[in-house]
């Protein structure tokens, strides 16, 4: 088959233009990627894996999405693939896991109290101020860095991602009632860290 | 018996790490009749769980914004590591 250099493979609407691909969309699926991942070196390789496996598969791409969307789309289940390795690589350490970060629990273990240490406070200024607040967000991401990789794939795939808790569970192998085990620790600890770093 | 049923009222009504869970479950998902009251209850009691309601909605916002933001995102690649990649994907053309 004939190619020219600046091959543009054109089918339906959408184009696919892997010569730009790079310069259009790498630093767009690598924040994507280490954003979900936090693991820069991890975050790179899936971007590349994400260009050379639609290299493959530029045939199958039916120029209904657009090629960012069709790229996301790649490179999304790659970091699933991921979420999905980690998970069952715990194993059964899981169940031990849940229960281990138990004996560190915010809360008494008799009535439930928060113990008096780890009391939300107060961040100092409304809401919609902290919104904006970059030293705020550094600090969510160091706090997001710290969770358990199945934690932060289940939590980020809820809050990023949007998708139902139900898809979530059946992709990374979660059942229904450690999926809400996981949401609430999850939110308590990264509560915990940005306070602790924040005030 | 009178002492039993405080104690249960204390329970259900004080218990902050149930009432933390039933905000995430609520934040994002459905939670029954009976737990909504329980919640309400609490939250109209619990100072220290309203501002936990109040700051985990704000950080659900912030993950959202982390990745959704409309500025120019901070992380990018090198330009060593993109120059192979295209190097990469222009052989791959080539071959083609």
């Amino acid at each position: 088959m004939q190619t020219h250099k600046y091959q543009i493979v054109q089918l339906g609407k959408a184009i696919l233009n892997p010569q730009l691909w790079v310069k259009n969309y790498a630093d767009y699926l690598y924040s994507y990627a280490y954003t979900r991942l936090n693991d820069d070196e991890l975050a790179r390789d899936l971007v590349q894996e994400t260009f050379l496996a639609a290299l493959e598969k530029t045939e199958k791409f039916e120029g209904r999405s657009s090629e960012r969307t069709w790229l996301i789309a790649i490179l999304k289940n790659k970091v699933i693939d991921v979420y999905r390795k980690k998970s069952s690589g715990l194993g059964n350490n899981f169940e031990k896991m849940l229960t281990d970060t138990d004996q560190l629990t915010f809360f008494d273990k008799q009535d439930g109290h928060w113990k008096v240490e780890y009391q939300p406070k107060a961040f100092g200024l409304e809401e919609y101020d902290l919104l904006g607040k970059k030293e705020l967000s550094n600090i969510l991401q160091k706090c997001l860095k710290k969770l358990p990789g199945l934690w932060l794939a289940v939590f980020t795939m809820k809050h990023m991602d949007d998708l139902a808790s139900e898809a979530i569970c059946s992709q990374l192998n979660v059942t229904d009632s450690n999926f809400w085990v996981i949401m609430h620790r999850t939110k308590v600890n990264l509560r915990a860290c940005l306070q602790k770093n924040w005030i | 018996m009178k002492e039993i049923n405080k104690n249960k009222l204390k329970q259900i009504s004080y218990n902050c790490k149930q009432a933390t869970f039933l905000i995430e479950k609520k934040l994002i998902g459905k939670i029954t009749l009976r737990e909504y009251f329980s919640l309400k209850f609490h939250l109209a009691g619990c100072s220290v769980c309203r501002i936990f309601l109040k700051q985990s909605l704000m950080i659900n916002r912030m993950v959202k914004n982390l990745f959704h933001s409309s500025e120019p995102s901070d992380l990018t690649l090198d330009d060593h590591f993109k120059k192979n990649l295209q190097e990469r994907i222009e052989q791959y053309l080539n071959r083609k």
